[in-house]
């Protein structure tokens, strides 16, 4: 044990010369009496989502199924984005094709100048939360490293319907496994980049994307 | 030793009377107190669960308090199953010298930082200076005080005391951008413009941690403009300064405190960007991560069975927005990196009460309670600053000077607790009262009380003591 250690164990031994040898941790049982489940029903979960992602001026759609390449593709050509990074693992059911796509692989990271000459990035997501308006990447499927996300200026993020929650509880049950099974890095994302440090106003766009694009497809 | 700030620096009370008469900083601050305050209550009061909240958050760090070797130990051996390494800090000086030695293995002539009140707390980037390393910080707010040449005056918005003009003529000047106006998407801009290519070409990062779960080794840093996530994920290195109290048992503890911090914090339901990382991820983000826990006062507060709850803290500065004196007098003021009601309590006990500055600060209230109630981790800071004032009595009667020792205002109040344990002294000192009062006395209340009781009606009113005391009144009712 190194001596700053020790010693640091020996203070907070003595610090707390007035606990019990009985005690133990975990023996005091924690009153979790908030809220943990969901109790809208399904079709007011995405009107909710909806609502609040756009309370954070991202912008957002829900489409069906069968529109996911095409609504990608308007995005694309209204915004100008012809350089859209993705991850190899993306599903060709929301490839777009009026872009040139650049695949980060295992086997051939891109480098943060190819990702900062990017016009944008297309994710997928882990779960996504409706009353705080949040999307989670847990860099499974579809989602790739957490640079892809971070470096370009605008982000399209797909949602499943299906992958929407009601309340946070909920969603970190849901990443508990990606955490504590495979150490995987977890990014939650609640609206495009954004300060309050100017007088305390929200303003959007700083380092992060400065253009969120959410699509949930039914 | 503690390095929150040199032990030189002025009271709070002579300090203060400064702040207070410049209108300017006034008018910033009560500005965006008030913002802020109003928006807090509206993301609150949308939570019908948010008592169960508060209940929940103040029992899980209770629990930890309670066995925080137990759980730092458990954290370690997380961190360093996930590839991370641990450096353990007693005091600021260790610390620092930890992350140096790490920087400068590295080679490297500039890091960039994530806002972090840890690092401010030890005052890194001064250490970091002197073995001529740069420490940028990219936080809006940080760096908008690190190109003043200032100091911070809020936990969450360090330059909550300038406004968009003052913050406009500083980039004109130090961005090199004369054409700038002060709108501040503009000024957000013009920070992005002068980090990006900093960010990208950056080796190393420093961040402190707003929690660390002892059950998995996951740190996570809550923040709003992305620099964090640039900080935490670019960079080959990371290095994360983390006070021991900052530990959360388990995953599941993120239900209450992801709900917790951000609405008292920013006032919004979420935070734009939370960072959760664990050790290193093959080709995700840094390859190396340094975890650096320090004590730096730390288990002094645990060993105060009354103060120790003041190690709950989560750095919302929810007390801060809604403390009568701090609108006032802003964070400056208290002379210390964690300015405001939390800091009025944190200070004092990290630095130890002979520290005359930091001994001022429990004074530094109206005891209102306000902070108490808005505090996510149900802190109570009114009762935690009235027994360090004792003790800062208790202090000056021990160690202070024959002065401290016979102090007039000491003995005037053991005075006055004789008095009112009896009825007949009591009764008798009305009316002395009564009678000496008189020359003091407008209407019904005292002015300008002199020598050692001027404190009393210089900034306040006090009451003049009645013709007729109730019991009188009740004696003679009948006659």
């Amino acid at each position: 044990m190194s001596n700053s250690k020790l010693e640091i164990m020996n203070r907070i031994k003595s610090a707390l010369d007035d606990r019990h040898s009985s005690e133990k941790p975990g023996d005091i049982i924690i009153p979790r009496t908030y809220r943990r489940t969901a109790k809208l029903p399904i079709e007011s979960l995405l009107n909710l989502f909806v609502e609040r992602v756009a309370d954070y001026k991202a912008t957002v759609q829900v489409i069906d199924h069968g529109s996911v390449i095409s609504s990608i593709e308007n995005i694309c050509s209204q915004k100008n984005l012809s350089k859209v990074v993705i991850d190899g693992s993306l599903s060709s059911d929301f490839r777009p094709s009026n872009v040139e796509l650049f695949e980060d692989q295992p086997s051939q990271l891109l480098s943060y100048a190819e990702l900062d000459s990017m016009d944008a990035v297309l994710t997928t997501c882990a779960v996504a939360v409706a009353e705080t308006g949040t999307i989670a990447l847990d860099a499974g499927d579809g989602q790739g490293r957490r640079v892809l996300s971070l470096i370009p200026d605008v982000h399209i993020c797909i949602v499943k319907q299906e992958q929407i929650v009601e309340i946070i509880p909920e969603a970190f049950q849901m990443l508990k496994k990606s955490v504590e099974k495979e150490g995987r890095p977890i990014t939650l994302i609640s609206g495009p980049s954004a300060t309050s440090d100017i007088e305390l106003n929200r303003v959007e766009g700083v380092h992060g994307p400065r253009i969120l694009e959410v699509l949930v497809v039914r | 030793m503690s390095s929150i700030k040199s032990s030189h620096s002025p009271t709070f009370q002579e300090t203060a009377k400064l702040f207070l008469t410049n209108k300017q900083l006034r008018k910033n601050i009560g500005y965006a107190t008030q913002t802020i305050r109003e928006k807090r209550k509206g993301v609150v009061d949308e939570k019908a669960d948010w008592e169960s909240l508060r209940e929940a958050g103040q029992q899980i760090k209770q629990q930890v308090m309670r066995h925080l070797d137990y759980y730092l130990i458990q954290l370690e051996e997380s961190v360093l199953r996930a590839g991370g390494m641990v450096h353990w800090a007693n005091d600021a000086n260790e610390a620092n010298r930890i992350i140096a030695d790490i920087v400068i293995q590295k080679q490297v002539s500039e890091v960039v930082k994530v806002k972090s009140m840890t690092t401010d707390e030890i005052r890194l980037n001064d250490y970091l200076a002197k073995h001529d390393i740069l420490a940028l910080e990219t936080d809006l707010a940080e760096l908008i005080v690190q190109l003043a040449g200032d100091e911070s005056s809020h936990i969450l918005v360090p330059a909550i005391h300038k406004n968009r003009t003052e913050i406009r003529d500083l980039f004109r000047n130090r961005l090199n951008k004369p054409e700038l106006s002060d709108k501040p998407e503009e000024l957000a801009e013009a920070a992005r413009g002068y980090l990006r290519s900093r960010f990208l070409k950056a080796k190393v990062g420093i961040s402190g941690a707003n929690f660390g779960v002892a059950e998995t080794g996951t740190i996570s840093v809550v923040e709003s403009e992305g620099n964090g996530r640039m900080c935490t994920t670019l960079p080959d290195t990371l290095i994360t300064v983390m006070g021991i109290e900052k530990i959360i048992p388990t995953w599941d503890d993120f239900e209450v405190f992801m709900q917790l911090l951000p609405r008292s914090s920013t006032a919004e339901r979420m935070n734009p960007y939370n960072s959760f990382w664990t050790g290193v991820t093959e080709d995700d983000g840094p390859q190396e991560f340094h975890l650096v826990l320090l004590d730096n006062g730390r288990t002094k507060v645990l060993k105060d069975q009354v103060g120790r709850e003041t190690l709950h803290c989560i750095r919302c500065s929810a007390c801060l927005n809604v403390c009568p004196v701090y609108e006032r007098t802003g964070g400056h003021a208290y002379h210390s990196i964690y300015p405001g009601p939390i800091g009025a309590i944190l200070t004092p006990q990290l630095r130890g009460l002979n520290d005359k500055s930091a001994a001022s600060l429990p004074f530094a209230s109206s005891l209102c309670g306000a902070c108490y109630e808005v505090c996510p981790v149900k802190i109570d800071i009114p009762k935690i600053l009235v027994h360090l004032r004792g003790k800062v009595v208790d202090e000056n009667k021990r160690n202070g000077t024959l002065a401290n020792k016979f102090d007039p205002e000491h003995l005037a109040l053991k005075v006055v607790a004789k008095t009112f344990q009896e009825v007949s002294r009591y009764e008798k000192a009305q009316k002395m009262g009564r009678f000496g009062q008189k020359i003091f006395q407008k209407g019904d209340k005292l002015q300008n009380l002199p020598s050692a009781l001027k404190g009393w009606t210089e900034t306040r009113d006090i009451k003049a003591i009645p013709k007729q005391t109730f019991r009188e009144w009740w004696e003679a009712r009948d006659e």
